[in-house]
């Protein structure tokens, strides 16, 4: 038998590679029993207070005490579209110009390192400054469009960075391929870039939605807290937008600052949230899906 | 060149070519006529200018910054480097296949009609004759034809890269600028674009660069020799190969290095 260097049966086992593995295994043990610890709470405690009055009908105190979320939702709902309408073309316009045209340089590394800072700020500072700021415009002290304006300087930083990465990985070749066929630069970009890369920009859109739905310091001072529901007539629709309106996040605050038995209906306000955040992640894990299969089938 | 026929017209002709990507100096004096209906290759080893020079020819270069070039380039006569030129006919009349197979994430029918697309062709039936016709001319129609609406990057390599010659010519090009177009591909596939390419030159110019120089041997008619920016030689490949005047060429053809 030839002489070897190693027995390849024969199993070396480190006391510290031991010691480590157990030290991992308990780590992920840790975040895993937190956040499955988190969730069945919330369940546990927000089922109490759940009914079908509770989501199908607002928060009032007059002329009897009503606990609801109905209000909240449709305000949560009008900040995301109205947001999203405002933040994505900017955002990803900022994108495609930061990537595609502007010449790499000092000038484009500050831009970047701006968006980035922009990215860190405090969403209370945001809140008050779009307060003043768009008091300033608008006349009016509290309205949903305030709320919305301050999100979307709020979300674009996320819109920006998500959508710039989303461009970056776009191969080369389908640039060159393009504008060998004698495409335009701008052509290219709407044909060929830009749908290789919906997804990622899809993906922004989705964590920014994620950030509206859970945001509530910027909101407080600038959407304000009311929770009606303020729709009448079809033209109501149009000008909720100038009302104020509390989000979903504003109320569980409320329902929570008050406390006592009103703490349940705060967990209830938090399951909303928590299913509204959820199917949220599932539809875009779904959109992602299709689009990917879609283009290589 | 002693057994040049009088017929053989000029396609693209390159005089004082300079070229340089900031300090580099990438191409240096370089004169070359490409001849019409014909395949010019051009060889070399790794970094000699070929790509860039190939690419000079339709301006695609004029992607990257910092890309100086100076000398004169004519297609049939027509400075293609001249002010108001518009690089949009230019890159239909001067068409180009990559190194690597790079169809478009769409359908193989919207791949082919891109060009047309871009060169404002709208109407269904023109689009379909072109697409049928471009898949026909590049030898994959029989391969595609029952999933033209599927994407093409479900295709193998090598239909993928005969997509891209597709593309190409549905824009009816006059020259087509192949930069390694096999290098990617397996033998077969090789030798099927191979094939293809032969029948590509009765309707187009074609222009290769190629790292295989037994390519070069089985399908050019003309072979350009280029090292560190210079073009050491140029003959017909018959020529070239068996009777290379200079010495570089020689010790490059023969393996000695590269």
């Amino acid at each position: 038998m030839a002489k070897t260097s190693g027995s390849l049966t024969k199993k070396h086992t480190r006391i510290s590679d031991i010691i480590l593995k157990i030290l991992i295994f308990l780590s992920s043990g840790i975040v895993v029993a937190l956040t499955l610890g988190i969730i069945i709470y919330i369940i546990a405690r927000g089922l109490e207070g759940m009914s079908w009055n509770f989501l199908s009908t607002p928060a009032f105190s007059y002329p009897f005490e009503n606990y609801g979320v109905l209000g909240n939702i449709i305000n949560t709902l009008y900040l995301v579209v109205i947001t999203i309408l405002i933040a994505t073309p900017i955002g990803v316009g900022a994108a495609i110009y930061l990537t595609e045209y502007a010449k790499q340089g000092k000038l484009t590394r500050i831009i970047e390192f701006t968006t980035e800072t922009l990215a860190g700020i405090p969403s209370i500072i945001y809140g008050l400054f779009g307060s003043v700021f768009f008091y300033n415009i608008f006349k009016v002290n509290y309205s949903i469009l305030t709320g919305a304006l301050t999100l979307s300087i709020m979300v674009l930083p996320t819109i920006i960075r998500t959508t710039q990465e989303a461009i970056k990985t776009v191969p080369m070749g389908y640039r060159e391929g393009a504008i060998g066929l004698g495409a335009a630069k701008w052509h290219t970009i709407r044909t060929v870039v830009l749908p290789s890369c919906i997804d990622g920009i899809l993906t922004s859109v989705i964590l920014s939605i994620g950030r509206i739905v859970g945001e509530s310091a910027a909101l407080i001072f600038t959407a304000g807290i009311a929770a009606e529901i303020g729709i009448n007539s079809i033209g109501d629709i149009f000008t909720k937008v100038m009302d104020q309106g509390g989000s979903l996040t504003v109320q569980l605050y409320q329902y929570a600052q008050r406390g006592g038995a009103e703490m349940k209906y705060a967990f209830s306000t938090a399951l909303v949230l928590l299913v509204t955040v959820l199917v949220i992640n599932i539809c875009a894990k779904l959109v992602a899906y299709r689009i990917r299969k879609k283009r290589s089938a | 060149m002693t057994n040049n026929t009088v017929q053989e017209s000029v396609k693209i002709s390159t005089r004082n070519v300079d070229l340089y990507y900031g300090e580099n100096h990438a191409l240096k004096d370089i004169n070359l006529d490409i001849k019409t209906n014909k395949i010019t290759a051009f060889i070399g080893p790794s970094g000699c200018g070929k790509s860039t020079y190939l690419k000079s020819l339709n301006r695609m270069n004029d992607l990257i910054p910092d890309c100086k070039i100076t000398g004169k380039f004519l297609l049939d006569g027509e400075d293609i480097y001249a002010e108001g030129v518009d690089t949009s006919v230019l890159r239909r009349r001067i068409g180009m296949v990559f190194q690597k197979p790079n169809p478009f994430p769409m359908s193989i029918y919207d791949n082919i009609a891109y060009g047309p697309r871009v060169h404002g062709i709208k109407s269904k039936a023109k689009l379909d004759r072109i697409v049928e016709e471009s898949l026909i001319g590049a030898a994959v129609f029989d391969e595609v034809k029952d999933r033209l609406h599927k994407s093409a990057l479900s295709l193998s390599g090598g239909q993928q890269q005969r997509i891209c010659i597709a593309r190409a010519i549905a824009v009816q090009p006059e020259v087509i600028l192949m930069d390694e177009p096999t290098s990617a591909l397996d033998p077969v596939s090789t030798l099927k674009i191979e094939e293809l390419m032969n029948t590509l030159k009765e309707k187009y110019t074609v222009a290769i660069v190629t790292h295989n120089m037994q390519q070069a041997t089985r399908i050019s008619d003309y072979t350009a020799f280029f090292l560190v920016g210079e073009m050491v030689e140029y003959a017909q490949t018959e020529e070239l190969f068996s009777r290379p005047k200079d010495k570089r060429t020689e010790d490059y053809i023969t393996g000695r290095f590269g």
